[in-house]
């Protein structure tokens, strides 16, 4: 199946991924080729066989709710490219 | 006793013959700042005055106030404020982090091409790539440069740069190592391991590596065995499968000899070797490469430049973070988000992504058949040796298929080494993968160490020059 320039910014769009001009190009036909391939899948017949999301069958992993300790306030924003008050800084989230 | 030779230094002879490991940190760092300006092993490397045993650490791993960047400029500058649990253990065993390796950017890649520093060479043939992602891991354990690395393999990342450069690499069973502080890649497949010089050293690393961590609710709560106790030259009565799905005419004709050979080693020493089937080999590349980029597009997520990295201009926070992403991830990170974005997608999730997980299964029980009848299963590590820098950099598809002969035990969760097996004409490393049942690394151990105690492929070094 081959991927629509609307395709292709409407998942840009989506990923969070801002692309210019050449990398859409570029991508459409890479991923063409690639979507291409892995359409080979649609040849096995899944009807009656159980997903495998995890190698390992683990379900609920569960722990108990206890206080530890765990990153200082300081070392927590010690990466941030910006922050303000003991706070991460972004720009204006509502209008 | 100052009297050795770095190259062929491991770290069970610097245990056994009890050398100073300062002397030995010395020696490296004296021949790295002789011999890195040409392999390009190394991303970062910090003069800590730590006294222990030095192992090299892919820069995917979470090194406290140390920088771990993924190979990414979207994590320039990141020093994580705690150690990945496979560190902790490393420290307890005084083993100590000795600089950062290179690697594909966020481990997506086969050929060590993908970091935003500079590509990293073949120390065999420097106009070739060491294989990927952890290509600094293995090309730094070949030439000398580390006595021993981590790596990480989510499709092939450990063992298909072992293969290529001539060393050994064990990816273990999915739940055996702690993967908190794994900068993840696909969480039902990402997992840490040893490469090394020899077989040894792989065991003793796994033992230090292994166990549950409370930390990472996947890893396995069972006992950790000595794997140093499967070091034994034995392998009568060992049955190894050879699935004919695994030679297939694309495979280097080097390459495939050189596997018959070594299968016919093991035969004479007493193995019994059974022809097995393997029948949804062929799919490997399609399930995984939906499965492995549908995860990253979520597990990448949280490169938004709000807690770590850079942050780009932008008048809204979504305007910030899509001009983050933009020019933060380089263009097999694009690529791979927008693909797992789009088999996750409205319309499509079904067709791609959930019958990826259902062809899984399928992969998944092709192994289990299969150890019904035998303990272990031999194939090419890679149907090619290493490849020319900038061959398959503009065709990410042939790219892909290159990781034929490693994903599927990502897949099915099982564990897989790859080790020395000989040479191409050229003088190119080939690497022989065994495959062995879940939490069943001993019966590997055991193959390849009577493997490669009846060889000498192991104790060739390249010669850079």
């Amino acid at each position: 199946m081959a991927l629509t320039d609307k395709d292709l910014i409407h998942l840009a769009k989506l990923a969070r991924i801002n692309l210019s001009k050449e990398e859409l190009e570029a991508f459409s036909r890479q991923l063409d080729d690639i979507l291409s391939y892995i359409d080979k899948l649609k040849t096995l017949d899944l009807s009656n066989v159980e997903p495998t999301t995890h190698a390992l069958q683990i379900k609920n992993v569960f722990r108990n709710d206890l206080v530890k300790e765990s990153l200082s306030q300081d070392e927590a924003l010690k990466n941030a490219p910006r922050k303000e008050k003991n706070s991460f800084k972004v720009p204006k989230i509502i209008e | 006793m100052e009297n050795f030779d770095i190259t062929n230094l491991t770290a069970h002879e610097i245990l056994e013959k009890k050398l100073d490991t300062a002397l030995v940190c010395k020696k490296l760092k004296e021949h790295i700042s002789q011999v890195d300006n040409k392999v390009k092993a190394y991303i970062s490397f910090e003069d800590t005055q730590k006294n222990g045993l030095p192992i090299a650490i892919k820069d995917n791993i979470c090194v406290k106030g140390e920088l771990t960047t993924c190979a990414s400029k979207i994590l320039q500058g990141f020093r994580p404020p705690y150690n990945a649990t496979v560190i902790e253990k490393l420290a307890k065993a005084n083993i100590i982090p000795f600089g950062k390796v290179n690697m594909d950017e966020f481990a997506f890649g086969s050929s060590c091409e993908n970091s935003c520093y500079f590509p990293t060479h073949n120390p065999w043939d420097l106009e070739r790539v060491p294989g990927g992602s952890s290509g600094g891991s293995a090309a730094a354990v070949a030439s000398g440069l580390a006595i021993w690395a981590l790596g990480s393999d989510t499709g092939g990342s450990i063992r298909q740069p072992a293969s290529f450069c001539g060393v050994v690499g064990l990816k273990p069973t999915y739940g055996r190592v702690s993967r908190f502080g794994l900068i993840a890649f696909a969480s039902s497949l990402d997992q840490i391991g040893p490469i090394t010089k020899d077989v040894a050293d792989a065991a003793l690393l796994l033992n230090v590596i292994s166990g549950y961590d409370p930390n990472d609710s996947t890893s396995a709560n069972i006992a950790v065995e000595d794997f140093t106790k499967s070091l034994v030259n034995n392998v009568e009565g060992i049955r190894i499968g050879i699935p004919k799905e695994y030679f297939l005419p694309g495979i280097d004709t080097e390459v495939k000899k050189n596997i018959f050979e070594a299968i016919e080693l093991l035969r004479k020493k007493g193995a019994i070797i059974k022809d097995i089937n393997l029948p949804h080999t062929e799919y490997a590349v399609e399930i995984y490469y939906i499965i492995a980029t549908a995860e990253a597009s979520s597990n990448l997520g949280r490169f938004d430049g709000v807690r770590f990295g850079k942050q780009a201009e932008g008048k809204s926070m979504i305007e910030m973070v899509a001009n983050t992403r933009g020019l933060g991830f380089g263009n097999e990170v694009k690529r791979r988000i927008f693909l797992g974005t789009f088999v996750l997608s409205h319309g499509y999730y079904d067709a791609y992504y959930k019958n990826a997980l259902k062809a899984r299964t399928l992969v998944k029980n092709d192994f289990d058949k299969a150890f019904d009848e035998v303990d272990c299963i031999i194939t090419p590590t890679s149907p090619t040796p290493a490849f020319r820098i900038g061959e398959k950099l503009n065709d990410p598809l042939s790219m892909y298929l290159s990781d034929i002969c490693t994903i599927n035990v990502n897949l099915a969760g099982i564990p897989a080494m790859s080790l020395p097996c000989g040479f191409t004409k050229q003088g190119l490393p080939i690497g022989l993968q065994i495959m062995a049942k879940a939490f069943n690394e001993e019966v590997i151990f055991k193959t390849a160490y009577s493997y490669e105690q009846s060889t000498t492929w192991h104790k060739q070094k390249p010669k850079i020059e």
